[in-house]
């Protein structure tokens, strides 16, 4: 797979999680899962785009340590080198 | 001694708008919702009541029982504080089918793109309690809540089940009703198999041209409290569920019994269960599908219950005449509607019964909407819910007093 950018993924996390329901504006790299209101179905949902466009399975446990949208985009890009 | 129960809230979307009084403002004016075969509810766009993380984790059908549910809510009072302890609020909302959109898309995905991408939201959104999950969770009611399923009947079931649980004191209150949106290629698909869809498009109950029902979508929703608790919170009383009686046909897995004697038993034992007779009863919304069968069964039924005589002087009119066939939340459309009808003192009318039938001679309310006799008491009403499965419900309901 060609190169991803963390910003590349990062725009994409942050489309994929505004249309779960909060405002793309409100979502930064520090925004917490928990002040965003996604929840362990959406994180599914994300899980799901994640492995469709980069090849990158996260499976439950990692999903458990991540706590900020920052922490995702920087599991998915080093999974993804 | 029962407690009494008594409805505070009315909350409906249907094919002739979003909101209780459309459906019956609509129907009693003549205005058929029912467009090129099917009663689709064109005014509800679901972004326009719900969150965007409501809209997209509710089929359609919980998205219109919980819009239904709010507007019941809202006028029984309850949207700025719950007036109950809410182990005391209990919440029931019935489907024939439920979340089938999401079951068919759900199924494509699966087809198309493997078993690994099917949405961890589809389970949560097509089973069948997911109405009653999402309004017991949105207003915080935490007495029991689950679905309710008997195909046609449900939402009567619901009605008369929520009734036996403020009688029994297991709730104080209850947000009850139906909801239902099959209009999917496979919804049309299945029911067209049974030969059950009319084939021209035209809900006309009772008339002799009738060639089935004509499927629609919506939800109805309630809300009951126990007499004495509505009173003491000075709640505004719209009616009162006076009588449930619920019957099987046990004869066949989707014609009914055709001499009524099952449906007449559960008229019956509503009629009981109220404490009224035949001569007590001043309209009567017919379950009144469009179809050959069910329309001379259930006549067969009104009289063998209410005697020969005293039938064919009670209007009968169905609302599946202005929205078609709502399944699963028809017996809740229509309990709202005979509220309605014994509050306004209106009945609309069987709208497109033109043709009458030999066979058929009860009084179906022809041409136009016509005054509700009431002569001095709160009039009482009879709305019947009959099934696929041979599941009979008939409830009988109160209007307020004067």
């Amino acid at each position: 797979m060609a190169t991803v950018t963390a910003d590349q993924v990062e725009t994409r996390v942050v489309e994929t999680l505004a249309s779960f329901g909060p405002d793309a504006s409100q979502i930064t790299r520090e925004s917490s899962f928990e002040e965003l209101d996604i929840d362990s179905l959406d994180l599914v949902e994300l899980a799901q785009v994640v492995e469709d466009e980069y090849g990158v399975v996260l499976k439950g446990e990692d999903m458990k340590e991540l706590k900020t949208v920052g922490d995702a985009v920087d599991m998915i890009v080093s999974r993804a080198g | 001694m029962k407690r009494q129960v008594v409805i505070t809230g009315l909350g409906a979307v249907t094919p002739l708008g979003v909101g209780a009084p459309a459906l019956h403002e609509r129907w009693a004016s003549g205005e058929c919702g029912i467009v090129d075969g099917a009663g689709v509810c064109t005014a509800f766009e679901p972004n326009e009541f719900l969150s965007v993380k409501e809209a997209r984790r509710l089929d359609r059908f919980s998205q219109l029982a919980l819009v239904a549910a709010g507007e019941a809510l809202g006028q029984a009072g309850w949207l700025e504080e719950l007036p109950y302890d809410p182990f005391r609020a209990a919440c029931l909302v019935a489907t024939g089918i439920g979340g089938l959109e999401t079951v068919e898309n759900q199924h494509d995905v699966m087809r198309d793109r493997g078993g690994k991408m099917v949405s961890p939201l589809g389970i949560p959104q097509y089973m069948p309690n997911a109405g009653a999950a999402a309004i017991a969770m949105k207003f915080g009611l935490r007495g029991q809540s689950y679905g309710i399923v008997s195909a046609c009947a449900s939402g009567a079931h619901a009605i008369g089940l929520a009734t036996r649980m403020i009688q029994y004191a297991d709730a104080d209150a209850v947000v009850v009703g139906g909801s239902e949106a099959t209009l999917t290629e496979f919804g049309f698909s299945s029911f067209a198999a049974m030969q059950a869809l009319s084939a021209t498009g035209i809900s006309r109950p009772f008339d002799l041209r009738r060639d089935g029902f004509v499927m629609g979508e919506g939800a109805g929703m309630l809300v009951l409290e126990a007499a004495e608790c509505a009173r003491a919170r000075g709640a505004a009383i719209l009616g009162e569920v006076a009588g449930y009686g619920s019957t099987s046909d046990a004869y066949h897995l989707t014609a009914p019994e055709p001499s009524g004697t099952p449906a007449a038993r559960a008229i019956e034992l509503a009629l009981e269960d109220a404490g009224v007779t035949p001569a007590d009863v001043a309209y009567v919304n017919a379950h009144g599908t469009s179809t050959q069968l069910n329309d001379a069964a259930e006549t067969a039924a009104l009289k063998r219950a209410l005697g020969d005589a005293r039938a064919r002087r009670i209007p009968v009119s169905s609302t599946k005449s202005a929205i078609g066939h709502l399944l699963g939340a028809a017996g809740a459309v229509e309990a709202v509607a005979t509220v309605q009808t014994l509050s306004t003192r209106i009945i609309p009318p069987t709208l497109g019964y033109e043709v009458p039938d030999p066979e058929l001679d009860l009084d179906y309310v022809p041409g136009e909407a016509r005054p509700l006799i009431v002569n001095g008491h709160p009039p009482v009403a009879i709305s019947n819910s009959f099934a696929f499965g041979g599941h009979n419900v008939a409830l009988v309901l109160r209007g307020a007093p004067a």
